[in-house]
């Protein structure tokens, strides 16, 4: 009986006459669902995006409460090509990124199989691991900052123990910008390896026990099977890494705000220097866009540098 | 994996266990420092008498504005959340089992990729101006509609490695009994996606919670969130060594919390996509 009730049920929607609402939204199930997600990123990312080309030939004053726009693309474009900054933030922000992302995963790929060879303590490693990641990187920068200091700093105050004097980490030109990497390495190698630890897990044992069986050692084991079978992961934790590198923000503007000089500074600070503190919207969405071509360069040089490597 | 015997295990655990310690250490000094009275800390005093004046001094005292930032962060947090899952996980079954043209589904999955690999920083002035313009600038609603947009990608991309794990055969079987689509995702999809549903939901709002970059630019004073907050005490005159240590502790409890309670759904969460 249920089931020729269904049965007429369906039927009805065949007719194509909805018995509901509920009827309604079914038979347009997709763009219910899809549809809230549409609209939210059409008007916050797509709108704004093509707002931003608008912006970027364009001078906006702000006048008590109202803007002010006016139509100046070629002062826009000398600009930024005369932006010294925005060319050392570049360098800056490249050399940032392929350093550390560089260390984390060899840092990383050691770590995930040092524990993977273990027998005990892997819960704890991993929990003690994944603090860093969890943690906002504003209290991870203003506790690197406490311990950088130059007079009370527990940097220092160990590098004094041991006889070295103190250094002046973030307050120097040629150190700021690598601790500003340590802090980096230190606050992302943990995610590289829960990455790379839940492949290395899933890694067949079979083939290496039977590589065992003939004899092959550790060495020949770790280079000849594990990292090979790795790869696809690494290129994987690659790629997250350089996308999380190259947007790199909070801890630069906690740690050095960009100084000593220009030394530390990053893409993503400048950018918010030009549009908040010099107040520059219309030049800054240029800047934006630059910004954004330079990004997916970055990531598409990469992603080729690490098919290369994937291949061979 | 590799067969550590002798020494080489020595020498495993031993590395193993300084690398442990350097990733907490941090933690623990700086936890360390937010006991400590100022003098005690610019001393570098390793014995001191413990003090809990930084903690009553953000959280009570009439000078702070800490309780608010926390409620801020809390609201935004929890608001943003709740609805980057709902939207998000329909968006997600949406196109991991319904008919789309496929340059629409391609074309809105590639624009959620592009827009997780930019800087949020570069939409940063559009935001600005168009929140000036509809009369929610420095709102924490404009706050909350930015952190939905900003966690969408992973929320969708997450949600769909779940729903692509569900067998086809179980939402085939229901259709032919005579179920609608919209029970098949109610009654069979979504129960089954329950854990990527917590690991979806605690990561948005850890990251959330964690935001500081659309936090910093589009509050106020009054609707500052924690990370905007420490990044105040910083940048202060005078710093206040101390209450920076005690915020920064304060504004890592929700990642303590998880890492006890959670660690499961985090570490599937953190996982998933990459692995795949």
């Amino acid at each position: 009986m249920a089931r020729i009730l269904r049965l007429q049920k369906s039927d009805a929607r065949i007719e194509g006459k909805p018995r509901s609402l509920i009827d309604f939204i079914d038979k347009h199930l997709n763009w219910f669902t899809l549809g809230p997600a549409l609209v939210m990123m059409l008007m916050l990312t797509a709108y704004p995006f093509i707002n931003l080309i608008w912006m970027a030939v364009s001078t906006i004053t702000f006048e008590q409460a109202s803007e002010v726009w006016t139509f100046t693309p070629v002062r826009n474009f000398q600009d930024l090509l005369s932006d010294e900054i925005f060319r050392i933030a570049l360098w800056n922000t490249i050399v940032f990124s392929v350093v550390s992302v560089s260390v984390e995963i060899v840092l990383g790929l050691g770590l995930a199989i040092l524990v993977s060879s273990i027998t005990r303590f892997k819960g704890v490693v991993r929990t003690a691991l994944i603090i860093p990641i969890l943690m906002p990187p504003i209290a991870i920068g203003s506790m690197w900052s406490l311990m950088y200091g130059f007079d009370f700093g527990v940097i220092n105050q160990m590098l004094g123990y041991i006889g070295i004097a103190p250094l002046n980490w973030l307050g120097s030109t040629s150190l700021a910008l690598m601790s500003v990497i340590i802090v980096d390495v230190w606050h992302w190698t943990p995610f590289v390896f829960l990455i790379l630890f839940a492949s290395v897990e899933g890694l067949p044992r079979d083939v290496i026990e039977a590589a065992r069986v003939d004899g092959a050692g550790n060495r020949a084991i770790l280079f000849k099977i594990i990292i090979p079978l790795l790869k696809p992961a690494i290129f994987v934790a690659l790629l997250f890494r350089s996308i999380l590198a190259f947007k790199v923000f909070d801890e630069v503007f906690l740690l050095t705000s960009g100084g000593p000089g220009t030394s530390t500074e990053v893409v993503s600070l400048h950018l918010y220097k030009v549009f908040f503190v010099q107040n520059e919207m219309g030049y800054g969405a240029l800047l934006s866009i630059a910004i954004i071509c330079a990004t997916v360069a970055f990531l598409w040089v990469g992603k080729c540098a690490g098919s290369a490597l994937k291949e061979n | 994996m590799l067969a550590l015997r002798g020494y080489s295990r020595l020498i495993g655990y031993a590395l193993l266990g300084l690398g442990v310690a350097i990733i907490i250490a941090p933690f623990l000094w700086i936890s360390l420092q937010s006991f400590k009275f100022e003098i005690d800390i610019l001393q570098g005093s390793w014995i001191f008498n413990p003090t809990l004046t930084n903690y009553t001094d953000v959280l009570y005292s009439r000078r702070s504005d800490f309780p608010v930032n926390i409620w801020n962060s809390l609201v935004v947090a929890t608001v943003s959340t709740i609805f980057v899952l709902i939207i998000g996980t329909l968006a997600a079954y949406s196109l991991s089992r319904l008919k789309w043209n496929k340059y629409i589904a391609g074309g809105f999955l590639g624009w959620t990729l592009l827009f997780n690999m930019i800087s949020p920083l570069t939409l940063i002035g559009p935001w600005y101006l168009i929140f000036r313009e509809v009369g929610l600038s420095e709102s924490l609603t404009a706050l909350v509609l930015i952190h939905i947009t900003l966690h969408m990608p992973m929320t969708i991309w997450l949600m769909m490695s779940y729903f692509n794990e569900v067998p086809k055969d179980i939402e085939d079987a229901a259709m032919m009994d005579g179920c609608r689509r919209i029970d098949v995702f109610w009654k069979i999809a979504l129960p089954l996606v329950k854990p990527g549903l917590i690991a979806a939901g605690v990561l948005s709002f850890v990251f959330s919670w964690n935001e500081f970059a659309a936090a910093l630019n589009l509050t106020s004073m009054d609707t500052a969130t924690v990370p905007v907050a420490i990044a105040r005490f910083a940048q202060q005159y005078e710093i206040q060594y101390g209450q920076m240590a005690s915020a920064s502790v304060l504004s890592t409890i929700p990642a303590l919390f998880l890492m006890f309670f959670g660690q499961r759904f985090v570490v599937q969460g953190l996982t998933m996509g990459a692995v795949k």
